[in-house]
C-alpha cells in the first residue's frame, strides 16, 4: 500500500500537480492542529453568548468562520440544537462526510458500514451502542451529511455549568457530544 | 467487529486516537486535499468517487480498509480524468517495491536505489 501511494506521489508530483512540502503541511496541520477542540470553543461561545448562538443558528457556516474555523472544501455547515425534547444525531450513509474544520478526522466507527447503515434505521440502538439511553419522549432526528453540507451537534448545556466561563465550558463538550453519540459532560464539582 | 467493539477501540465516549494508523494514510489524505486545491476534481465528484467504493461488497466492517479506498477512488479519478494511465502507476509500485527491498533497514527508501532502474 505504502509502495503505491509513493508512486502516485511521484507522478503527480513529476506532472507538477503536488507539491511535497504542501503535502507534510496538510498532514501537519490535521494532525496537530485541527480537532474537536475548534469544535468545542464553538458550543461553548453559543452556550455563553446568546447572540452567538443566533448567528449559528441563522448561518452556521459563518459563525464558526467568525472563529477562525473554515472548510477546505467549500461546505457549508448547519448547527443542530439539542433540545430538551429532541436530540440530534449525525451520519454520513454515502461515505463519511464529517464537518472537518471544526470535529478533525472522523473516529474509526464513523466511518465504519455498522454505524452508516444502522444510524438511519435504528438510531436509538445505535446510541445503546454508545451507553446513551435517552427517555423514550425524547425524539431522536438524524441528520445524513452530504459534501456540501455538514452538521455539528450543539448539545445541552450540561446542569451545574452555570457560573463557568467559556474556558471552563470547552472541556465539557465531548467530540462524541457535536455527532450526537454522547453528551456534554457534567462538571465534577470541588 | 461489532459497533460497540469499535466504540472502545476509539477510546469510547469522549476519547482520541491517532487519526492516521500508516505514514501513507497522512499521504493520500492530503494528496486528495491538495488535488482538489488545485480544481483537479470538485468535492461533490470526490465524494462521489470515494462513496463507490465504500459501497463495495468487499469493505470491511471495522472500517480498517478506509484510507485503502480513498487510494482507489483517488486512482480511478486521475485515470478517469488521463491525469495518468494505471499501468504508469503498476509500474512505479514496483519500482518502489524493489528500492524498499534493496535500501538497508533504517535508511531513507529512494526511488533511486530500485537496482531495475532505466
Amino acid at each position: 500500500m505504502a509502495a503505491r501511494v509513493r508512486a502516485l506521489e511521484t507522478i503527480l508530483t513529476q506532472k507538477g500537480l503536488i507539491d511535497p512540502l504542501a503535502i507534510d503541511a496538510i498532514v501537519e496541520t490535521y494532525e496537530t492542529k485541527v480537532g474537536p477542540r475548534n469544535g468545542a470553543k464553538v458550543v461553548a461561545k453559543a452556550w455563553s453568548d446568546p447572540e452567538f448562538s443566533e448567528w449559528l443558528k441563522r448561518d452556521a457556516t459563518a459563525a464558526i468562520a467568525s472563529l477562525g474555523f473554515t472548510g477546505r472544501q467549500g461546505e457549508h455547515m448547519q448547527a443542530v440544537f439539542n433540545t430538551a425534547d429532541t436530540h440530534n444525531l449525525v451520519v454520513c450513509t454515502l461515505c463519511s462526510c464529517y464537518p472537518w474544520s471544526v470535529l478533525g478526522l472522523p473516529p474509526v466507527w464513523y466511518k465504519s458500514p455498522p454505524y452508516r447503515s444502522k444510524a438511519v434505521i435504528d438510531p436509538r440502538g445505535v446510541l445503546a451502542e454508545f451507553d446513551l439511553f435517552l427517555p423514550e419522549s425524547t425524539k431522536i432526528r438524524v441528520w445524513d451529511s452530504t459534501s456540501e453540507l455538514r452538521y455539528l451537534v450543539v448539545p445541552l448545556r450540561p446542569e451545574g455549568s452555570d457560573g463557568l466561563g467559556e474556558e471552563q465550558l470547552v472541556n465539557l463538550v465531548t467530540r462524541n457530544s457535536m455527532i450526537g453519540t454522547g453528551l456534554a459532560l457534567t462538571p465534577v464539582r470541588k | 467487529m461489532s459497533l460497540r467493539d469499535l466504540v472502545n477501540v476509539s477510546g469510547g465516549s469522549g476519547g482520541d486516537t491517532p487519526v492516521f494508523t500508516a505514514p501513507w494514510q497522512a499521504e493520500i489524505f492530503a494528496m486528495v486535499l491538495a488535488l482538489h486545491d488545485r480544481g483537479l476534481f470538485t468535492w461533490p465528484e470526490w465524494a462521489d468517487a470515494l462513496s463507490l467504493e465504500l459501497k463495495k461488497t468487499d469493505a470491511r466492517d471495522d472500517a480498517s480498509d478506509y484510507y485503502q479506498r480513498w487510494l482507489k477512488a483517488l486512482e480511478s479519478l486521475i485515470t478517469t480524468k488521463n491525469i495518468t494511465l494505471k499501468a504508469d502507476i503498476d509500474q512505479l509500485t514496483l519500482a518502489w517495491q524493489r528500492a524498499a527491498l534493496a535500501t538497508p533497514h533504517g535508511q531513507p527508501i529512494r526511488l533511486e536505489n530500485d537496482p531495475d532502474r532505466v
